[in-house]
């Protein structure tokens, strides 16, 4: 069986963006056993690539929507379409929602692919992450750390 | 009595398959187009600007973060404009490892251009994404086409996206020779793949439009141009970069964040694939002239919708040529050259995927830069993308809305704009009246 890989999507420089950076980071912190933690830029044929062949997927990305900052949605991609109107569009209009449907169109997505978008505020060139979106990757990492590992209890 | 109203808006109010941010706007006034406006609203980037007090060295690095798809493009003309402030002579086996390096760009940019953003339009797909339901086969040829190009610029830039081994006087570090060794069967594949999709695009539906354009492009005594070569024109032009402000300026326009380039003796130009090719035809490789031919074009052309076989023609020379520059690589003595810096103005122009890219930078002698100039090209094409659209528009006012507002975006990613990079791009409007 591959090992599960957790994806944090978005550009660290760019304010909320940069929360899968984040929860990446948080991860690192205590590292999971036997889970790759990478970060994308969200292009999506990268995403494509590098979740060939995986069969345990979560990513994280930030969202632009409707909602309050901070605000966690999980969706389970591998069962359904990811609103692309939560998503910013990436390089040349392809970004994780695409990747997610040019993959499943290719049959390459993986059988569990978990996508958290985070709500943020701020996508300012050179900002940090906003407070609401600080305090959310926190709760991300402890869910990611269930996801991953369905036996995983919180010290 | 008339089925065609005199009054029509098409608007395009977020141009898709396109890089950036922006919009487009026809109208039409008594059944005669009255206005085109390549609408670009990604805001402005300053680099220039942010380039100033900063050393010679970072330049690379800097400018390679205005593009995730042509990094490669920066980086080159950023070292070739400072290697030449400075007198640097440059090994020929760096040379060589940096049109490698530019290959890898190339074969990258051009085989998701290909098959990913244009295709999809020929074969009537709303996207790559619904043209890889009913063709899944072609779609992972195109993928697996763009990752070739993708290990080069890993093997050579250190990684693939805004590559991290690139600096003024050379490399880093450079591969050995058992390192590129691996990419010479994957070239052999991406070359047979490459010719493969000449044949594939040849075969599309293209509308009978000609433009007379004035094509710049490098010329190189006698390679395809990457990174060497004059700048060289369809009606004469023959210069070298430093030259280059000379004969072209840059103006604003309201509706577009980025700079309209001019050329100022004849206004409006067309760079890219399409002018490579036309002015460097007898410089392309065997295979590609031959693939060329057989694909029913000529030396010339110019018809920007069939800017998609170019663009295949011009994936057969990059990958033929990295598999050349890989047959016969042996590392240089070593990876760079001596920097001297002093206070000095260097110019470089390069062949980025969408054409020539400038850059000018004037340093102190400490090697600080004093002011920057950089011009991408698809703020050189804007003019030209503006001029065909007035034309194609007014050959096609009986086609209904939808389906002029679909040619419309067509004919805008013949050149594969790149508008993050333009400022430093689409919504479509046509206002029919």
């Amino acid at each position: 069986m591959s090992r599960a890989l957790v994806i944090g999507v978005g550009n660290r420089t760019r304010g909320d963006d940069a929360v899968g950076s984040a929860v990446i980071r948080g991860l690192r912190a205590d590292p999971p056993a036997e889970v790759d933690l990478y970060e994308e830029s969200g292009e999506a044929t990268a995403l494509i690539e590098t979740w060939q062949g995986r069969e345990r997927v979560i990513l994280v990305d930030a969202a632009a929507g409707e909602g309050s900052p901070g605000t966690i949605r999980r969706f389970e991609a591998h069962e359904g379409s990811l609103p692309a109107a939560l998503f910013a569009t990436s390089t040349h209009g392809f970004g994780v929602a695409h990747a997610v449907e040019l993959s499943r169109a290719l049959r390459t997505l993986p059988p569990t692919l978990i996508v958290y978008a985070v709500e943020g505020e701020d996508f300012e060139a050179g900002h940090g992450l906003s407070l609401p979106v600080a305090d959310a990757v926190r709760e991300v990492v402890g869910q990611v750390r269930r996801d991953i590992q369905p036996n995983f209890r919180e010290a | 009595m008339s089925a065609v109203p005199s009054r029509r808006t098409i608007r395009v109010d977020a141009l898709a398959r396109v890089e950036g941010e922006g919009a487009l706007d026809i109208e039409v006034r008594k059944g005669a187009v009255s206005d085109v406006k390549l609408r670009i609203f990604e805001p402005p980037r300053f680099f220039e600007a942010l380039l100033r007090g900063r050393l010679y060295s970072e330049a690379p690095d800097i400018t390679a973060r205005i593009c995730g798809i042509c990094p490669v493009a920066y980086q080159m003309s950023a070292v070739h404009a400072l290697e030449r402030a400075y007198g640097v002579e440059i090994d020929p086996a760096v040379r060589a490892l940096r049109r490698l390096l530019y290959c890898g760009e190339w074969i990258e940019s051009h085989a998701l251009h290909v098959y990913m953003l244009h295709a999809p339009d020929f074969l009537g797909y709303e996207s790559a994404i619904h043209m890889a339901q009913d063709h899944p086969g072609l779609v992972e040829l195109g993928l697996k086409l763009k990752k070739t190009g993708n290990e080069i610029v890993s093997a050579v830039g250190g990684r693939e996206i805004h590559p991290i081994n690139v600096r003024v006087g050379g490399f880093y570090r450079v591969p050995t020779r058992a390192e590129l060794l691996p990419l010479a069967e994957k070239l052999k594949w991406a070359t047979e793949t490459a010719l493969e999709t000449v044949r594939w695009v040849a075969g599309f539906p293209f509308p009978d439009f000609e433009q007379s354009y004035e094509f710049v492009a490098l010329r190189h005594p006698s390679e395809y141009p990457l990174n060497e070569g004059r700048i060289v024109s369809s009606k004469g032009l023959d210069i070298d970069a430093a030259a280059y402000e000379e004969h072209f300026f840059e103006e604003h326009v309201p509706h577009s964040n980025a700079l309209h380039s001019v050329l100022k003796e004849r206004g409006s130009y067309h760079v890219g694939p399409l002018a490579r090719y036309s002015l460097n035809f007898d410089r392309l490789c065997p295979e590609a002239r031959d693939a060329a031919r057989e694909a029913g074009l000529r030396p010339t052309c110019s018809n920007p919708f069939r800017s998609i076989v170019v663009r295949a023609v011009e994936t057969v020379e990059a990958c033929a040529e990295a598999a050349r520059i890989v047959a016969a690589y042996e590392p240089p003595g070593r990876p760079t050259a001596d920097v001297v810096p002093r206070g000095a103005v260097g110019h470089a122009c390069t062949e980025a995927p969408r054409g020539i890219l400038y850059h000018r930078y004037r340093t102190d002698e400490q090697g600080l830069i004093v002011d920057a100039k950089i011009v991408p090209p698809t703020a050189q094409n804007q003019k030209t993308i503006e001029a065909d659209l007035w034309r194609f528009v007014g050959e096609n006012l009986r086609l209904p809305d939808d389906e002029l507002t679909w040619r419309c975006e067509q004919a805008v990613r013949n050149y594969d704009p790149c508008i993050s990079c333009a400022t430093h791009f689409l919504k479509l409007t046509v206002d029919r009246q």
